[in-house]
């Protein structure tokens, strides 16, 4: 793996920015990108098997979700810890994912597609039915942000902010390895054309799983992340919108580019925080934006940029 | 005794109501290798519509009528607009339905602001009729033998028709059925358009017992998703016994383990998808 100078550049850039927003943005601002940050590991993540693997997964919600349900039900049970807690978190979602991988794996395309929606669907009536639980369809209030039992305090606008901010960045960092080393290459080998990678004497299935189970996990990450930042985890987190939103994300920004579903999660994040002011009718543009977008945008914001620079070139 | 025969006819009626979501779902996947995320919505919205008509013109065959009529139009629309630019892209055709379920959904909340309603059932249908020495409710009679009828309807027209030949056809060999001369766009349209209007007269004749809510749009997805997986893709024959074993299936666990219910459905499609990917009645 070689980092050329500028993209080292653009990271370090992009981090200075990122940690300076609170000193000029708004609490509002602040918490909003806070939601695009957590946002863009959860579609960063489906991106590791849509984008990079060609697997089109539409139910990652139910690893997100797992992974928030798992934090919320262990604070509210008198275990406070918050690293051990969001170790368990992880872990439920990779567990998870590993189980499901082996159920989904071996398909592609849109079985896949319809395998992943099923199971997805499989853990949202789990958590209605174990309402004792999960407390059904009223979710689990009063999630602290851990105060004390962290370096500082999580519980202010601004604290959380920089707390999501660095692991965000960590995360994103560590994918990025990910799909730039040996195996991210074969991945996208496999995605190609899968029938050379096994003439090649590649374990396709195996590759396929691994970055099946490595993507509950980041989803996982997103899922921690995601209750400390509602305080709350309720039915949406395992939710069919979250599941296809996380394949929108990507697809909007540009599955073919390691930025793209954070620039997906942002423009998606901002239209519908301009859209819920504007209307209450969010289902129905929401549902015209996945329409233009597929149809008009296919190749992603990203994409399109990047047509337009080599047309001119 | 009585417990077995009730259940079994629940069960039945039951299924025959998955049958006529399932059907027309397979269908399109099978033929034009589109997952049409929206059907669910097809089906809220007509449940939906059905209930106004009844409400206002207390006409239950109106309402079958119109809501069949709805189906297909939005079947139409959702050919012409979504799936027409996107032809041959299995995967950006799927994600675009999800689009146009959400809006249909969206207008369902406009309209009828998220209502739970159960659809009444047409008066002469009230009754309960005795059968084997049982009172049964003459709707889910009904249902089963209109069930029956869409079973034999579809398998005549598939195996004994031009169209169906055409249709299978296509399913088998789109290629080769388009160098024979077959226009397959405009079959896979009437095929859409056919199986959409299905899913609109389901609204209004499965809306008694499934209901008009929403989130009842995902519920029938997945369920026809599950039916398919166990049924095998593309096969009526599938979509028949995998309906029929669903709705059994779900009856009794209700009836004997209510606390197993949900899974009652699952269960056997990981089983299938662990065992025969395929499904039951699929090909390779």
């Amino acid at each position: 793996m070689n980092l050329k100078p500028i993209n080292i550049a653009i990271f370090i850039g992009a981090t200075v920015l990122f940690l300076a927003i609170p000193l000029f943005a708004s609490p509002y601002y602040v918490d909003l990108i806070t939601k695009v940050l957590i946002l863009s590991i959860f579609s960063a993540s489906v991106n590791l098997l849509l984008g990079y693997t060609g697997l089109p997964s539409i139910g990652h919600a139910a690893f997100l979700g797992v992974a928030a349900y798992t934090v919320g039900i262990l604070t509210t049970n008198g275990f406070q810890n918050f690293w051990s807690n969001s170790l368990l978190g992880i872990v439920s979602a990779t567990l998870l994912a590993a189980l499901f991988g082996l159920i989904c794996v071996h398909t592609r395309g849109i079985r896949f597609l319809m395998i992943t929606l099923a199971l997805g669907e499989v853990i949202w009536g789990l958590v209605i039915k174990c309402r004792h639980i999960t407390g059904g369809e009223d979710g689990i209030v009063g999630i602290k942000r851990p105060h004390h039992e962290f370096f500082w305090s999580l519980v202010g606008i601004s604290n959380f902010y920089y707390f999501v901010c660095i692991v965000t960045i960590f995360t994103l960092f560590i994918l990025y390895i990910i799909v730039r080393s040996p195996f991210g290459l074969s991945l996208v080998g496999i995605r190609e054309d899968e029938e050379r990678m096994l003439v090649l004497g590649y374990k396709v299935w195996l590759h396929k799983y691994l970055s099946f189970v490595l993507s509950g996990l980041f989803s996982g990450i997103a899922g921690v992340l995601w209750v400390y930042y509602n305080t709350y985890v309720g039915i949406s987190s395992v939710g069919i919108m979250l599941s296809t939103n996380g394949l929108l994300m990507p697809i909007l920004g540009g599955a073919n580019f390691f930025l793209g579903p954070a620039i997906g999660a942002a423009v998606m994040t901002l239209v519908e925080n301009i859209v819920s002011s504007l209307t209450t009718h969010w289902l129905m543009i929401l549902g015209l934006l996945y329409i233009v977008v597929i149809v008009f945008v296919p190749n992603g914001i990203l994409g399109g940029i990047s047509d337009k620079l080599r047309g001119k070139v | 005794m009585e417990f077995w025969i009730i259940n079994l006819l629940n069960g039945l009626s039951l299924g025959m109501i998955f049958f006529m979501l399932t059907s027309g779902f397979t269908l399109i996947l099978g033929l034009m290798n589109v997952l049409h995320l929206a059907y669910g919505s097809f089906y809220l919205l007509s449940a939906y519509l059905g209930f106004t008509i009844i409400q206002r013109f207390e006409n239950f065959w109106l309402a079958c009528l119109l809501c069949l009529l709805l189906g297909a139009l939005l079947g139409l629309l959702i050919e012409r607009l979504v799936l027409g630019p996107l032809f041959g892209q299995h995967l950006p055709q799927a994600l675009a339905t999800v689009g146009g379920a959400y809006f249909l959904t969206g207008i369902a909340l406009w309209i009828w602001r998220g209502n739970i309603y159960m659809l009444p059932k047409p008066s002469f249908l009230e009754d309960s009729v005795p059968l084997l020495g049982f009172f049964f409710p003459t709707y889910r009679l009904f249902i089963i033998f209109v069930g029956i009828i869409l079973a034999i309807g579809l398998w005549l027209f598939q195996e004994r028709t031009k169209a169906g030949a055409i249709i299978r056809a296509g399913v088998d060999d789109e290629e080769m059925a388009r160098a024979m001369g077959i226009d397959i766009r405009f079959v896979f349209s009437a095929v859409f358009i056919l199986a959409s209007a299905l899913a609109g007269i389901t609204g209004v004749l499965g809306g008694p017992i499934l209901g008009a809510f929403v989130g009842a749009e995902w519920e029938v997805l997945v369920l026809a998703l599950v039916v398919v997986i166990i049924g095998g893709l593309g096969s009526i024959l599938g979509a028949f016994v995998g309906s029929l074993a669903v709705g059994l299936l779900q009856v009794f666990t209700v009836a004997l383990f209510p606390e197993l219910s949900y899974f009652a459905i699952f269960a056997p499609m990981v089983i299938i998808l662990a065992f025969r990917p395929q499904g039951f009645f699929g090909k390779k």
